[in-house]
């Protein structure tokens, strides 16, 4: 894969009403996230001892990870499968990834209760193979780092030969110069080991996500409950990738004026039903199997939950996807990709809260102010921060009369 | 036991496709539930207890972690009014059920951790702070912890509480079965010992089904026949005889598969010998290879754009 991509920094202003209203959500948030570090869950969150788990592994951790997904399929697509036409989206769907990651890691802080031991994982003298977080962990982890590895050229790209420190520090700027053309040279050579690793890594711990519940038989709602939940788990998460390529793609045009790259994204809309297909077949296929459809009229709000995250929200889009007509129109492209997400995410918040029933719980989890507002406060910062990014360093694809040179 | 078991766990998880489907369990459940009978265990006789509450007296005098509680509290019977259950700052409770044979002789139920054979609380913890000893304890380090409260979305049983008003050093908080204390010393539990009614009997877990199954045997008049833990997710070290089914007195109606006998074998088919995470390396590898465009950009093209920037 060639390092240099058709990629620049992005020139906005920076203080617009929308990132102002971003700020305002993430001081929120990260005000009620001080609040949890003084007083502890108990004060800050609606958790019990029947519901240990709720919005924050659901959408923070679970869903985050789903969600960023679209580095690895991007990646996939790009530099395995070669597709050069999509190179443009792969900057940006790793830079989500990175974020996505960073925060599932800042967002899991809040949610431990020895937070400080978080680290804990990594020593030998405390691996316990058997559990499936440790699995998790470890992949998530190691990933992080890759995703840290992955995204570097696009530091190097942007700083070789413009290393400019200020004063007394002027001093390293060969220094630091020379260590970025190095790790450039080096990069460029071993990351096909590294995109490769990605993928791999992604595979086994977005499928392990799916094993985590599996070891609540009899806690969990049928619908819910099944041996293969990790291949589910990782088919909707290869499955949400693109959508939320497209969704990011869409939104970043229209924050920075530009107009939206259909010339990719159509395209790319293309494998979505496919992917989509295959995880509707699966969990169809295993619903006959474990007769299980016996549920799917019962009323409970788990059958309900299934209706809405997967009879609509999953094979609605699938269908609409089916169609050219919605993959070459903005507005309909747009509600479909949003329609998988929220899909994805319901599925998540279900499996970790709602189809998880707990035998003597006195009434149904749900979440206090501050578990929203930490989580709406997380998502905010990561979008700052995207935006700080993609204004800093070659991210975005560069605007359309220099894209035509390729 | 520890080896033996994980040893079978890595040949079952050899035969990736059976595993996932569990169709194994039983060849497993045989294999471990003969070193889980040099365990020791208790029969809790739910037909002998009178409520007193001795035993919730006596666990909280020697788990002195435990937040101290006046006498008083243990002896004020309108706790029994409502059905309680473990908290963070207590390891049993009792519950009072009515008897629909005789209204007047409610039926009592001490609650506590299980101490399953084959445990999901120490299949899911993921540094290891919760281990099953040889003894049939289940026993917690907080110093390994780190807060995840996976063990408690595990528990079959709801066992497991969180300190979660505790901001820096909350603790998952369990029954320890006295280990350190008493049973590690081969000495029954506290609340065994306290209990003036001899409604609980510890010992090695299998002569205490032996006993258990003679106790019905011989009342059958006075038991349900069915011995609640003794196959229920694989055995349990603590197991109840019971006047009433045990759905009426609020114990969850469970299988005989323990939860780790789904979770560890698709976990150890993934990573057996990392064969399939690097056969998948592979693969991809192979793939990028192989579909890597002949010419891309010639090396002079990108030369020029290289020297353009």
């Amino acid at each position: 894969m060639s390092s240099r991509e058709n990629a620049a920094p992005v020139k906005i202003r920076f203080f617009t009403t929308g990132v102002k209203v971003l700020i305002a959500f993430m001081i929120t948030g990260l005000s009620f996230g001080l609040y949890r570090m003084v007083f502890g869950l108990g004060s800050t969150t609606n958790l019990t001892d029947q519901y240990p788990w709720g919005l924050w592994i659901g959408v923070d951790v679970a869903s985050g990870v789903a969600l960023a997904a679209g580095g690895f399929t991007s990646a996939f697509l790009a530099h395995i499968f070669h597709r050069e036409h999509f190179h443009a989206i792969v900057r940006p769907a790793l830079l989500t990834a990175m974020l996505g990651y960073t925060f599932v890691g800042i967002g899991l802080m809040f949610d431990l209760g020895r937070w400080y031991n978080i680290w804990h994982p990594m020593l030998p003298m405390m691996w316990q193979g058997n559990s499936v977080l440790f699995e998790v962990g470890m992949c998530v982890m190691v990933y992080l780092t890759v995703l840290y590895i992955e995204f570097l050229p696009v530091v190097t790209e942007r700083f070789i030969g413009k290393v400019n420190l200020p004063g007394m520090l002027s001093f390293f700027n060969k220094p630091i110069d020379r260590l970025l053309t190095f790790l450039d040279n080096i990069l460029g050579k071993v990351m096909f080991v590294f995109v490769i690793a990605g993928v791999v890594l992604s595979c086994l711990h977005q499928s392990s996500l799916g094993t985590l519940m599996v070891i609540s038989p009899y806690k969990m709602h049928p619908l819910y409950w099944s041996l293969l939940s990790p291949l589910f788990f990782l088919a909707s998460a290869i499955a949400v990738g693109y959508p939320m390529v497209i969704f990011e793609s869409m939104i970043a045009s229209k924050s920075f004026g530009h107009k939206s790259e259909m010339h990719i994204l159509t395209p790319l809309a293309k494998f979505i039903p496919y992917l989509l297909g295959i995880y509707i077949v699966l969990k169809i296929g295993d619903m006959i199997y474990r007769g299980t459809y016996v549920y799917l009229f019962e009323g409970s709000i788990q059958s309900r939950m299934f209706w809405l995250e997967f009879g609509t929200l999953t094979v609605v889009p699938f269908l609409m996807l089916l169609s050219s007509r919605v993959r070459s129109s903005a507005g309909w492209l747009f509600s479909a990709a949003t329609m998988c997400i929220f899909g994805v995410l319901l599925n998540r918040c279900t499996v970790f809260f709602i189809a998880y029933r707990p035998p003597f719980a006195e009434k149904a989890y749900f979440p206090a102010i501050g578990e929203f507002a930490l989580t709406i406060g997380l998502i905010a910062t990561l979008m700052l921060i995207y935006r700080v990014f993609v204004s800093i360093l070659p991210v975005m694809p560069a605007p359309e009369k220099e894209a035509v040179r390729e | 036991m520890g080896i033996n078991r994980r040893d079978f766990i890595k040949l079952l998880a050899g035969t990736g496709g059976i595993a996932l489907f569990g169709k194994n369990v039983n060849v497993w459940a045989d294999e471990h539930v003969t070193s889980l009978h040099e365990s020791f265990g208790v029969i809790v006789d739910t037909t002998l207890c009178v409520g007193c509450r001795s035993c919730e007296k006596a666990c909280n005098q020697i788990n002195q972690d435990l937040p101290r509680k006046a006498s008083e509290f243990y002896k004020d019977n309108s706790m029994l009014e409502k059905r309680r259950r473990m908290a963070a700052d207590s390891y049993t409770v009792v519950n009072r059920y009515n008897n629909p044979e005789d209204t007047n002789r409610p039926v009592y139920v001490k609650f506590q951790c299980m101490h399953c054979t084959d445990p999901a609380c120490v299949s899911a913890c993921i540094v290891g702070a919760l281990t099953k000893e040889s003894n049939g304890a289940i026993r917690y380090d907080p110093w390994k912890c780190i807060g995840c409260r996976y063990c408690m979305a595990a528990c079959p049983f709801q066992v497991p509480a969180y300190e979660y008003n505790n901001a820096m050093t909350p603790q998952v908080r369990k029954c320890t079965f006295c280990f350190e204390q008493r049973t590690s010393k081969g000495k029954a539990p506290a609340c065994v010992q306290a209990c003036p009614m001899e409604v609980m009997t510890f010992g090695k877990r299998r002569e205490l089904i032996k006993i258990a199954k003679r106790r019905i045997e011989k009342h059958p008049d006075r038991y349900i026949p069915h011995l609640y833990g003794e196959h229920e997710l694989g055995g349990t070290s603590w197991m109840y005889l019971s006047s009433l089914p045990f759905e009426e007195i609020d114990f969850p109606n469970l299988g005989y598969i323990s939860p780790p006998s789904y979770t560890e074998p698709i976990q150890h088919a993934i990573f057996k010998h990392f064969i399939p995470p690097l056969t998948l390396f592979a693969v991809l590898g192979g793939l990028m290879w192989f579909l890597k465009p002949k010419v891309v950009k010639s090396e002079s093209v990108l030369e020029e754009e290289n020297s353009e920037k």
